[in-house]
C-alpha cells in the first residue's frame, strides 16, 4: 500500500517534470558550450599538423635557397655532379641519390614477391584458422625497431651474402645487405596492404569464375589480381616510399661516405642520401655552413621524391581502379 | 519417362551438411533433359543449397560436406576421382546478382573459352558473337563489345553472364534466383530467354516466384523446413523436399497440404 502510494508520487513528480520542462522548450538556439568546444578543439589539431607541414616546408626551403645561393655550388651542379665531397666543396647529389635508389630497388626485389605472394596465400589459400595465426606473427615484423634491423643487416645478412659470393666480392658495408633487410622490414606493409585490396574483390566474382570452370590459380590471376591491382599497386608505391626514407638500416649497414659506381655495384660500400643526413648531423656542424646548409637541399630532395610517390600511388589508384559491384 | 537417358542429373538421398550443421536431407530427384525444373520453397528450404551442389559449387565454402549420389550422365560427381572444375565446365552457373567481371563485353565472354585454350581470335570473335545472340544482347551490344560489362543494365548483364555461361556450351544451367535483382521487363527478357536456350540446355532453376515457376518450368520441386527442438530454446531446422512433379500438376493439385498452402501465398 504504502509502496504503491510512493510509486504513485514518483510517477506524478515525473510526469510534472516532463511538464515543467515542455513549458520551457520553446524552438529557438539554445547555447552548448560542450559541442562548441569540441569543434574548436578538433579544428585546432587538424591546423596545427597543418601547420606543422608547412613550417617543415619553409625551413626546408629556405636553407636550401641559403645553400644554392652561397656561391659554392648552384641547382644544376647539385642535381648533375657525380661527386659528393663537402670537404671539397663538391655538392653533386647523385652518388646519394643512386645508393637511395639502389638500396630502395633491392628492398622492392625482396619486398614485392614476397609480400604480393604472402596476401595471395593469406587472401586466397590460407585457411581461416592460418591465417588468424600467421597475421599477427607477420605484423610483429612491422614492430621490430629499425635499428635492430640494421644490425640484422650487418651481423647476419652481409655475413651470409659474403659467404654466398665471397669475402673479395663483398664489402663489409655494402647497399645490398642493406637493402634485402629493408626490404623484410617493409614486407609486413605491403603484404596487409594488398592483402585488404585482395579480400574486398566480392566473393560473387570469384564465384563466377570458378562456375566457368577455371581453377583458383586462373581465378587469382585473371579475375582477383586485376581487380584488386589499384590497392595493390598502391600498396608497392607506399613501399617504395618507406624505402626511400628509411634511415637507419642504411646509416648502420650500407656505409659511411658516398660513393659513386657505374654499373651500380651493390656490394661496395656506399652512403644514401638519409644515412648521410643522419650521419652529418650527428657530428659538430656549424651553423649556417654550406655543408649544414647542404643536408637541407638532400631533405628537400627526399621531400619531393616522396611527395611525388604519393602523387603517384593516389593517381595509380584512381587510373587502375576496377570498379565492380 | 522413367529411363535413365531422359535424365540429365539424378539425386539420390543427398544431404547437405554445413560444418556439423546438417542444412538438407535426405533428397532424390531426377532432373530431365532439355527441360526446366524449378525449385521453389520458402526461405531457408536449402533450394540454393541443393542447387550448387550439382555443379559442387558448395566446394568453394569451407566445411561444406555432400552425402549421397548426385549423378551426372551416370557418373557420380562426388566420386573422388572427379574433378569439380572440370564438373564447372559442363555445368554452368548464373547467380542471383549479376555479376558481370569488371571487363570489357568481349572479354567478359571470351572468359570461358580462353580457359579451355581457345587463342585464335576469329574463333574467339565468332564464340562471342553466337553466345551473345543466344542470350539476345548482340543487337543491343554489338557496336561497343569494348565497353566495360558493368556500364551495361541489370537486365543487360544478367543475360551477359548467361552469354558468358553459354559460351564454353555447358550442358546444363543452374540458375540461382536469376530475375530477383531484376525489374519486371529485365524478367521478362530472361525468362523469354530460358524458353529458347531450353531447346539446347537443361535448366535448373531456384525462384522465389511462384508465377514465374508457373511461367518457365515444366517440373517443380517443391522444398520445405522441418524443424526439431534440440535442447528447449535450441531448434534445428533443415530443408527437405516436400513435393516434385510436372509444373502444372503440383500448382493445380498439390499432394500435400503444405505445398498447397505455400503456393496460396500463407508462408513464405
Amino acid at each position: 500500500m504504502q509502496t504503491q502510494l510512493e510509486a504513485g508520487r514518483e510517477i506524478s513528480r515525473v510526469q510534472s517534470a516532463v511538464a515543467a520542462r515542455r513549458a520551457q522548450a520553446t524552438l529557438f538556439k539554445r547555447p552548448r558550450p560542450g559541442e562548441d568546444a569540441i569543434r574548436v578543439y578538433l579544428l585546432l589539431c587538424g591546423v596545427l599538423s597543418i601547420f606543422t607541414t608547412l613550417g617543415i616546408i619553409f625551413v626546408l626551403g629556405e636553407e636550401s635557397l641559403r645553400f644554392f645561393t652561397s656561391g659554392v655550388t648552384d641547382a644544376v651542379e647539385f642535381l648533375t655532379s657525380i661527386k659528393w665531397q663537402p670537404q671539397a666543396g663538391e655538392f653533386g647529389i647523385l652518388p646519394l641519390l643512386e645508393s637511395t635508389l639502389m638500396t630502395s630497388f633491392m628492398a622492392m626485389l625482396v619486398a614485392i614477391p614476397l609480400g604480393l605472394g604472402s596476401a595471395i596465400y593469406l587472401a586466397e589459400y590460407a585457411p581461416s584458422g592460418v591465417r588468424t595465426a600467421m597475421k599477427p606473427i607477420l605484423e610483429v615484423l612491422a614492430g621490430i625497431p629499425t635499428v635492430v634491423y640494421g644490425y640484422f643487416a650487418l651481423t647476419f645478412m652481409t655475413p651470409a651474402l659474403r659467404g654466398i659470393f665471397g669475402q673479395d666480392a663483398v664489402q663489409i658495408y655494402n647497399t645490398a645487405a642493406a637493402g634485402i633487410v629493408m626490404g623484410i622490414m617493409i614486407l609486413p606493409t605491403i603484404s596487409s596492404m594488398a592483402e585488404d585490396a585482395l579480400s574486398s574483390v566480392p566473393r560473387s566474382l570469384r564465384e563466377a569464375s570458378y562456375g566457368l570452370g577455371a581453377t583458383r590459380f586462373e581465378t587469382i590471376v585473371k579475375v582477383v589480381l586485376p581487380a584488386a591491382l589499384s590497392g595493390i599497386l598502391a600498396a608497392f608505391i607506399i613501399g617504395i616510399s618507406r624505402a626511400v626514407g628509411e634511415t637507419m638500416i642504411v646509416a648502420l649497414a650500407a656505409g659511411a661516405g658516398s660513393n659513386w659506381s657505374f654499373p651500380p655495384n651493390f656490394f661496395v660500400a656506399a652512403e644514401t642520401m638519409t644515412g648521410h643526413i643522419a650521419r652529418i648531423s650527428g657530428g659538430d656542424l656549424s651553423y649556417d655552413s654550406v655543408d649544414y646548409n647542404s643536408l637541407f637541399a638532400i631533405g628537400l630532395m627526399l621531400f619531393f621524391i616522396t611527395l611525388g610517390l604519393n602523387l603517384l600511388s593516389q593517381w595509380v589508384s584512381k587510373r587502375f581502379r576496377e570498379v565492380y559491384q | 519417362m522413367t529411363q535413365n537417358g531422359a535424365y540429365a542429373i539424378q539425386l539420390k538421398n543427398v544431404d547437405v551438411f554445413y560444418g556439423p550443421k546438417l542444412a538438407v536431407s535426405d533428397v532424390s530427384l531426377n532432373i530431365q533433359t532439355r527441360r526446366i525444373t524449378a525449385f521453389i520453397g520458402p526461405s531457408g528450404c536449402g533450394k540454393s543449397t541443393v542447387l550448387r551442389s550439382i555443379n559442387r559449387m558448395n566446394d568453394l565454402i569451407p566445411g561444406a560436406r555432400v552425402q549421397g549420389d548426385v549423378t551426372f550422365q551416370g557418373q557420380n560427381l562426388y566420386a573422388p576421382e572427379v574433378d569439380p572444375v572440370e564438373v564447372r565446365r559442363r555445368i554452368g552457373m548464373v547467380f542471383q546478382k549479376p555479376n558481370p567481371f569488371p571487363k570489357s563485353i568481349y572479354d567478359n565472354v571470351a572468359y570461358g573459352p580462353r580457359l579451355l585454350g581457345v587463342r585464335s581470335k576469329a574463333v574467339l570473335d565468332e564464340i562471342v558473337e553466337k553466345s551473345l545472340k543466344g542470350a539476345y544482347l548482340w543487337d543491343e551490344v554489338r557496336s561497343d563489345l569494348k565497353k566495360s560489362g558493368l556500364a551495361l543494365s541489370g537486365g543487360q548483364q544478367q543475360r551477359l553472364c548467361i552469354a558468358r555461361t553459354i559460351a564454353v556450351e555447358p550442358e546444363v544451367i543452374l540458375m540461382d534466383e536469376p530475375c530477383s535483382a531484376l525489374d519486371p521487363i529485365a524478367t521478362q527478357a530472361v525468362e523469354d530467354l530460358m524458353k529458347i536456350l531450353v531447346k539446347q540446355y537443361t535448366i535448373v532453376i531456384v525462384t522465389h516466384n511462384m508465377q514465374q515457376a508457373q511461367r518457365v518450368s515444366d517440373f517443380t520441386a517443391f522444398f520445405s523446413i522441418r524443424k526439431q527442438e534440440e535442447t528447449p530454446g535450441k531448434e534445428n531446422r533443415w530443408g527437405v523436399l516436400g513435393e516434385f512433379a510436372e509444373t502444372t500438376e503440383l500448382f493445380s493439385s498439390p499432394n500435400s497440404e503444405e505445398t498447397e498452402r505455400y503456393i496460396r501465398g500463407e508462408f513464405g
